[in-house]
Parts: C-alpha cells; sequence; structure tokens
C-alpha cells in the first residue's frame, strides 16, 4: 500500500477504507456465506425498498398519503420511461427494470447515511447486474429474432467497404457495454465516496477546516444528486439494451 | 521511496478526468443551447442528455479507476 506515505502533519488520508469488507461477527476469514457489512447493507436496501412498496401501497388510498405517493411517483416514472424507451411491447420486462431501479436507488441513497457501507461501490455486485443485463439481453435478442439479430451489427445504410470495418467496431461495442455499464455505477459511487473522505482528511487541519467542513457540506450535496442520477442511468441504459434486443433493425 | 513512477503514472492518469469534463461540458452546453432555442422540445431529450453524459463520464471514471489501481494496487 502506497498509503501510509501521507501520515505526517496530522493529515491522514485513508479514503478507500470505507470500501473494506469487514465480517460483522469476529474477524475470520471471509467466504461466499459469511455475514459481512456488504451482505447487512445489501439486505438494509432490499428490505427498505420492499418496506416502502408493500407498506406505502398497502392502504391503497384514492388520495396517496406520502409514501403512497412516493411509491406512486417511483413506479410511475420507471413506467414512462420504460415505455418512452422500449415502445409498448417493452412493458413485458418492466418489473425486471423496476427492480434493478429500486435496488441501485435505495443502496444509493442508504450508503450516503454515515458509517453506512456502499453496496453499489462494490464492482462485484454491479458486475453482476451489469452482465445479467447483458446476458438477459443477448438471449432475449436471439430468442426473438433468431439470427436476425445478428443484422444489428451490419449497418445496411454504410457504403459497401466500410461495412466490415464497422461491424468489427460494433461487435467489440457490443461486448464492452457490460463492463462500461457496471464500472460506470461502481466507479461514480466509489469515486463519490472517495472525494468525501479526502475532504474529511482535511477537516484535520484547523486553519483548513471550515473551508472542508463547507466543501463536505456540498460534495454531499452533490453525491445526492449522483446517487439518483446513476441509478437513472443505469436503468435507462438497460431500457436502451433492451430496445436493441427486441427492435435490431432500427 | 518505491512506488514514485506509479505515482506520476496515477497523476497522468488523472488528466483524464479532467478531459472526461471537456466532454460532460460540451454534451450539457449543446444541449442547454439547443433547448434555449427551441424549448418545447427540450423535455423529451433529457433522456437522450443523460445517456450522453454517462457516457462521457465513464470514460473519466476509467481514468480515476487507472489511477486508483496505480496508488494502491500496483
Amino acid at each position: 500500500m502506497a498509503g501510509e506515505a501521507s501520515e505526517e502533519g496530522g493529515l491522514v488520508f485513508h479514503p478507500l477504507d470505507q470500501f473494506i469488507v469487514k465480517p460483522l461477527f469476529g474477524d475470520g476469514a471471509i467466504s461466499f456465506y459469511t455475514l459481512t457489512n456488504v451482505t447487512l447493507w445489501l439486505a438494509i436496501a432490499v428490505l427498505a425498498a420492499a418496506l416502502v412498496f408493500v407498506w406505502g401501497t398497502s392502504g391503497r388510498k384514492i388520495v396517496p398519503g406520502r409514501l403512497q405517493s412516493v411509491a406512486e411517483s417511483i413506479y410511475g416514472f420507471v413506467y414512462k420511461m420504460v415505455e418512452d424507451v422500449c415502445g409498448k411491447d417493452g412493458i413485458k420486462y418492466f418489473p425486471y427494470i423496476m427492480t434493478l431501479f429500486l435496488f441501485i436507488l435505495f443502496a444509493n441513497y442508504l450508503a450516503l447515511l454515515p458509517m453506512s457501507y456502499s453496496p453499489t461501490s462494490m464492482i462485484a455486485i454491479t458486475a453482476v447486474l451489469g452482465f445479467g443485463v447483458f446476458i438477459v439481453v443477448t438471449v432475449l435478442g436471439f430468442v426473438l429474432n433468431g439470427p436476425s439479430f445478428l443484422g444489428m451489427f451490419w449497418m445496411k445504410d454504410a457504403p459497401a467497404v466500410l461495412r466490415p470495418i464497422i461491424a468489427v467496431i460494433e461487435v467489440i461495442s457490443y461486448f464492452v457495454r457490460p463492463v462500461s455499464h457496471s464500472i460506470r455505477l461502481a466507479g461514480n459511487v466509489m469515486a463519490g465516496h472517495a472525494v468525501i473522505k479526502v475532504f474529511a482528511g482535511f477537516a484535520a487541519l484547523t486553519l483548513v477546516s471550515p473551508v472542508a467542513i463547507l466543501g463536505i457540506t456540498a460534495i454531499y450535496g452533490l453525491e445526492v444528486l449522483v446517487a439518483g442520477i446513476q441509478a437513472y442511468v443505469f436503468t435507462i441504459l438497460t431500457c436502451v439494451y433492451l430496445k436493441d434486443a427486441l427492435h435490431p433493425h432500427h | 521511496m518505491e512506488g514514485d513512477l506509479a505515482h506520476i503514472g496515477a497523476g497522468l492518469a488523472a488528466i483524464g478526468s479532467g478531459a472526461a469534463a471537456i466532454g460532460v461540458g460540451t454534451v450539457a452546453g449543446n444541449y442547454l443551447a439547443g433547448a434555449l432555442r427551441n424549448p418545447s422540445a427540450a423535455a423529451s431529450q433529457t433522456a437522450t442528455l443523460f445517456i450522453g453524459l454517462a457516457f462521457a463520464e465513464a470514460l473519466g471514471i476509467f481514468a480515476f479507476l487507472v489511477s486508483l489501481l496505480l496508488m494502491f494496487a500496483v
């Protein structure tokens, strides 16, 4: 680790220590069934999402209360997004996209609580989501369109000379999709949290601490924005990829 | 001190974040210019705006990741 060098003059920078996976009970080796801070915050995110929707909509009031209107507006927002991007026949896949959106949204926002762990900052978790979308979309494309799904890579509008080159580029960009899809989410969340911790490190110096605390507040506000936007971006890109599978020739 | 070259590399990789800032600024600025000319079409293009921002930003995040890898993993 190269981090030890910066521990001089009261400044302690460990911006990445918040991403260390620790077991909740004891400190033995971590295997796949160990309860860790990651699994704890994953469970909290899932429970919170379920709570808002099950408890919030249980009253089924005509005039919604606070929680019910939150649930209804999230539902309406995602529904409209799927309909706008994928078209009418994309509505069938709305539950999957809604699940992704809710999980990422709640994980992102809960990660903004002090002392919490952000599950979406782990590439292992976002890669499962990203590659899941990739596999679903690819299988769906072949099931719905048969081999003509491959026509997506063959641009009929391009000049004949350029078509093979464009096809190669298209294939490469298709396979890079899940990588960028997952790293974008993890990278954004991780970068934001690391920046907050760097500012927190500056707050140890009496001279600059007011500026540092103002900086933390400002970056925190930005992170609230980023948490929502990244959930939105992940979902809308899922919709765009799904649209490619449903209508590969547009 | 060991790892000096890695630190220089990390600093160089961080230039990529600035390049991504140019990209994000171009996307948002052009959206705003278009939206002010034709405000009625602006609302329908916000999804495209966010997709464009995400693609531009992702490359900056890649640069940031390379920089992190050089600092802590190499």
